[in-house]
């Protein structure tokens, strides 16, 4: 193999799994190293500078970092990382002198934005500092879109929701409520240098069987969730089904045990492992003593003189046919008694307010053609970010679309190309201290995973607001936190420096390093003291080295940044050095690539 | 060295070897020895060695004398027994533990200063009576501990770190041992692990005394340019004079040693050694040729390695003494210690 390219951003950037992971590239071990340090504010402006929303990414994130966590492949179970993003939200102090400011005099460009959720709001939170003027548009009374019609504020309060999205209003965005956009043509009309769309995909997929229009019991998920936001509804029957195994099943019968519900069903077609709702959202509605009920496929409602009675459903059994799709084969048919049945079979995009005829193309299943790094449509001056773009996703990738509409948006009115984009950096600063002195926690630390302290069963079901979750205590964080391998915390090796004398491969707790002869990738994995079987994670390889031409190969896939290799390195061949991988954002493009480097660098 | 010691970490994918024990089961304590040190690197190869052996390690004993190498049995199996001796004196508390405990692997972590100094009579002794052990010198040419100055192995006209030259001839291990009449005799480098580990294991299984001198760098006094003991100094002056495989009881013997350019050794308890000739005329089995070989190499100033001289035949300690079977902690105390009238018998014999 050829000598790996450190300094190419992506390399040292892939070894820290989680930021990787992370849709927006947030920084987990330097905001970790910070709450360890008890620095929760310095923490929580790290987050908000890539996902903008930290207290509610504390609380709902879909967490693509954890699955992801290096911890999860050396002791089962990944650093609570969701969970102390929210300390530093807890924890934090005021943040208003430490925010970008404004400037008075405006740029001349204005932007409008559909819908005030978090992909509308992180583009506004990136071009206000610019001097644009952003207007928001939003058809409901309230801001946050799905945020807080659709996630239940046992789960998320509404005062995370409002204080993290007025730190974005209060930048001075023209926000109007209750303003629901028509036309979108009418709204080209009045001149806005760009509009971005952030409409999410708000209506609840459908479920037509014999029925479903006899009754009044039977509602849509996403539209029930809402009206229990908003004070509509108070109440279900004490017997309720509900249809679909996501998340949003989750919540629709978490919040009916907590509307008069007592025996709720949670009912899917599908066997466990192919349920799309998160392994900890399962398990949240499970110790409610939710029940859960796999392999029914759902055939009729059953209605009973004019009542909705029940439901009929096949059971069945899934097996792989020889193109390996799933086919079920149907065993038998049962009715499940329900007073109410609410569906969470999916979500659907709609665009009734976009007309056909003013230059967007939409595709095969009515969905706009949106460019997959600039977001622009095929109408130049038309953006579109979040479920609105490619479907439901999550908040978090709701928030890097914005992140990266925000940046076209800004080439585009300033007339430059969209295409043309800063690429990603990485700096490196060496962590050693003196003899046996790192600057960062290195010891490992074996602790498990922390477990989040909950409201008990009987008290929480008392009112809808109560929030389940209570957060970290201080003990919990402080052990928490130690857990973290410091994946930034590079490995560099100087192969000019090495004498071979295997100190390094010997101490290694993980047997990642190798000194051996190069070869193909494939015949050096297996060569290695432990064969590197994980070939998602990448080999390190250095130059020939001098005494015998053979080269240091480290696997990455375990190594747990403990620094002994450096440590015990007489000739310092090995050094710890914090990457620190740099994001553009829209502030950053006007800078140019190499001004913009050293800016990170010299800050 | 290093106060931060290295944590024991079961990581998913880690290697377990036949009695579900991990490489890490088979490590010491935290290394107090100079960063780079080639002694650590032995530990490890000691580590791999009894490790993919199997060995249970409370099966082992470890000895050692006094001086840097003489720490090493702290580095390696915390769980297996061992004895720290006096200076030089470690061969004739190996030779005590195992004359009561024969079925113990017994191994020796010497040093140059340790075994070719004040311990060269020990180490002549323990050699004479066979005993079976595997007899590890860490050679560095140095006394490490004192800062430096040239041990009994230094090479004539080497340079100490602070310039003076060495002028005395140094004692060789492995001549030595030949001219002693040893039944195992072996040098490797802490640098080459693929060497060393299967020469650790075949003399672990050598029924008698086997002696393995490592050439083992002293990063801090004696790895600099005018050393002919450092680590660059020593890749470039590296001699195969055999290639060694290790064959476990259970594996056969595989078609790809030809006759006539390998030779097959049998050890103790099943296990083979296969020597394969690196290119040139060598046979470990013959002293007088082997004891030619290495002086005319040595001569030009190459450094000869590999398992040198291998005589399977010879009767180790207890054979030669007749012992019974049984380690003498598996007898009857009444066995054992018979009473004074026996004594009094035994005393009458010798009257």
């Amino acid at each position: 193999m050829k000598p790996t390219d450190t300094l190419q951003p992506d390399y040292f950037h892939r070894v820290v799994d989680c930021q990787w992971a992370c849709p927006a590239h947030t920084d987990v071990p330097e905001y970790i190293r910070l709450i360890a340090q008890g620095r929760f504010t310095d923490a929580y402006l790290l987050n908000r500078a890539s996902n903008v929303f930290p207290g509610i990414l504390g609380r709902v994130c879909d967490r693509p970092c954890e699955p992801a966590c290096r911890r999860g492949r050396v002791d089962a179970k990944p650093v609570a990382i969701c969970r102390l993003k929210r300390v530093a939200a807890d924890h934090r102090d005021a943040i208003d002198d430490r925010l970008p400011e404004i400037p008075r005099r405006k740029n001349g460009k204005r932007v409008a934005l559909i819908g005030a959720g978090c992909a509308s709001l992180t583009v506004a939170n990136d071009l206000m500092p610019l001097g644009y003027e952003c207007v928001i548009f939003e058809s409901l009374a309230t801001t946050g879109g799905l945020m807080r019609s659709n996630i239940p504020s046992f789960r998320l309060p509404g005062r995370v929701i409002d204080d993290e999205i007025s730190t974005i209003i209060d930048f001075g965005v023209d926000l109007r409520l209750n303003t629901p956009v028509h036309s979108l043509k009418a709204l080209l009309d009045e001149g806005y240098d760009a509009v971005f769309i952030g409409t999410g995909a708000p209506s609840g997929r459908e479920l037509e069987l014999p029925g479903r229009h006899d009754t009044e019991n039977i509602h849509i998920g996403i539209t029930w969730l809402t009206s229990v936001a908003f004070g509509h509804v108070h109440s279900i029957g004490e017997r309720v089904l509900i249809i679909g195994g996501g998340n949003t099943a989750m919540d629709c019968c978490r919040t009916s045990l907590r509307l008069g519900g007592k025996d709720v069903k949670v009912v899917a077609r599908k066997p466990r492992h192919l349920l799309k709702a998160s392994d900890w959202e399962l398990e949240d509605a499970e110790e409610e003593h939710v029940e859960l009920l796999l392999n029914h496929s759902p055939e009729a409602y059953v209605i009973e003189n004019g009542r909705l009675a029940g439901m009929r459903f096949s059971r069945v059994e899934w097996h792989e046919d020889e193109s390996g799709r799933l086919r079920s084969k149907t065993l038998d048919e049962v009715v499940l008694p329900c007073d109410d049945v609410i569906l969470a079979v999916g979500q659907e995009n709609a665009f009734p307010f976009i007309e056909r005829d003013i230059g967007i193309e939409f595709d095969e299943w009515n969905m706009p053609v949106v460019d997959e790094t600039t977001f622009q449509s095929t109408r130049s001056d038309v953006f579109f970010g979040g479920d609105a773009a490619f479907g439901p996703k999550n908040i978090i990738w709701a928030v890097e679309h914005g992140h990266q509409a925000a940046i076209s948006i800004h080439k585009h009115c300033q007339g430059t190309s969209v295409r043309d984009r800063l690429p990603r950096g990485v700096n490196l600063s060496s962590r050693k201290m003196g003899i046996h002195e790192w600057s960062y926690s290195n010891d490992f630390s074996a602790l498990a995973r922390q477990a989040m302290p909950r409201v008990d069963l009987e008290k929480r079901f008392k009112e809808l607001e109560i929030e389940v979750e209570l957060g970290f205590t201080v003990e919990q964080t402080c052990e928490e936190v130690e857990r973290c391998l410091n994946c930034d915390v590079q490995t560099v090796f100087t192969d000019s420096l090495c004498i071979e004398c295997d100190a390094c491969v010997d101490v290694c707790p993980v047997d990642c390093l190798t000194i051996t002869h190069n070869g193909e990738e494939q015949d050096l994995r297996k060569r290695l003291r432990v064969a590197a079987l994980e070939i998602e994670q990448p080999l390190f390889v250095s130059g020939a080295l001098k005494q015998t031409g053979r080269v240091m190969v480290k696997d990455e896939n375990v190594c747990v940044h403990c620094g002994l290799c450096a440590e015990r390195c007489p000739t310092a061949a090995w050094d710890m050095q914090k990457s620190t991988i740099l994001i553009p954002y829209a502030s950053d493009e006007d800078a140019g690539t190499d001004s913009w480097k050293s800016l990170k660098k010299a800050g | 060295m290093t106060f931060i010691a290295k944590p024991k970490i079961s990581y998913a994918g880690q290697p377990k070897n036949a009695l579900g024990l991990s490489m890490h089961d088979y490590e010491g304590t935290i290394s107090t020895l100079c960063a780079g040190c080639g002694h650590d690197s032995i530990s490890a190869a000691l580590i791999q060695a009894f490790y993919e052996l199997e060995v249970a390690p409370h099966k082992v004993t470890k000895f050692s004398g006094i001086g840097c190498s003489s720490k090493t049995p702290a580095y390696f199996m915390s769980s297996a027994h061992g004895i720290n001796a006096v200076h030089g004196r470690m061969p004739a508390v190996a030779t005590g533990s195992n004359a009561v405990n024969k079925s113990l692997y017994c191994i020796g972590v010497s040093g140059d200063g340790d075994s070719l100094s004040i311990g060269l009579g020990q180490f002549a002794h323990a050699l004479r009576r066979n005993l079976n052990m595997l007899y590890i010198i860490e050679n560095n040419g140095v006394y490490g501990l004192t800062k430096g100055q040239f041990s009994a192995s230094a090479d004539v006209g080497t340079k100490a770190k602070k310039g003076e030259v060495n002028e005395q001839q140094p004692i060789d291990p492995v001549i030595t041992a030949l001219g002693l009449g040893g039944t195992f005799i072996a040098r490797g480098f802490s640098g080459d692990k693929e060497q060393l580990v299967p020469l650790i294991k075949a003399g672990l299984k050598h029924e008698g005394f086997a002696v393995l001198d490592v050439l083992s760098p002293c990063v801090t006094f004696n790895d600099h340019e005018d050393s002919t003991k450092s680590y660059a100094h020593t890749r470039q002056n590296f001699h195969r004079a055999t290639r060694l495989d290790f064959i476990p009881p259970a594996e056969p013997i595989s078609a790809q040693y030809e006759e006539g350019e390998s030779i097959c050794v049998n050890l103790h308890g099943g296990s083979n050694v296969m020597l394969r000739k690196a290119g040139q005329e060598y046979d470990p089995t013959d002293r007088a040729r082997a004891f030619a070989y290495i002086e005319q190499h040595q001569k030009r100033g190459e450094i000869v390695t590999g398992l040198l001289y291998v005589d399977a035949e010879r009767e180790d300690m207890h054979t030669l003494a007749n012992t019974i079977d049984e380690d003498l902690i598996d007898v009857a105390f009444e066995d054992l210690c018979p009473g004074s009238a026996a004594l009094a018998d035994l005393q009458e014999r010798f009257r």
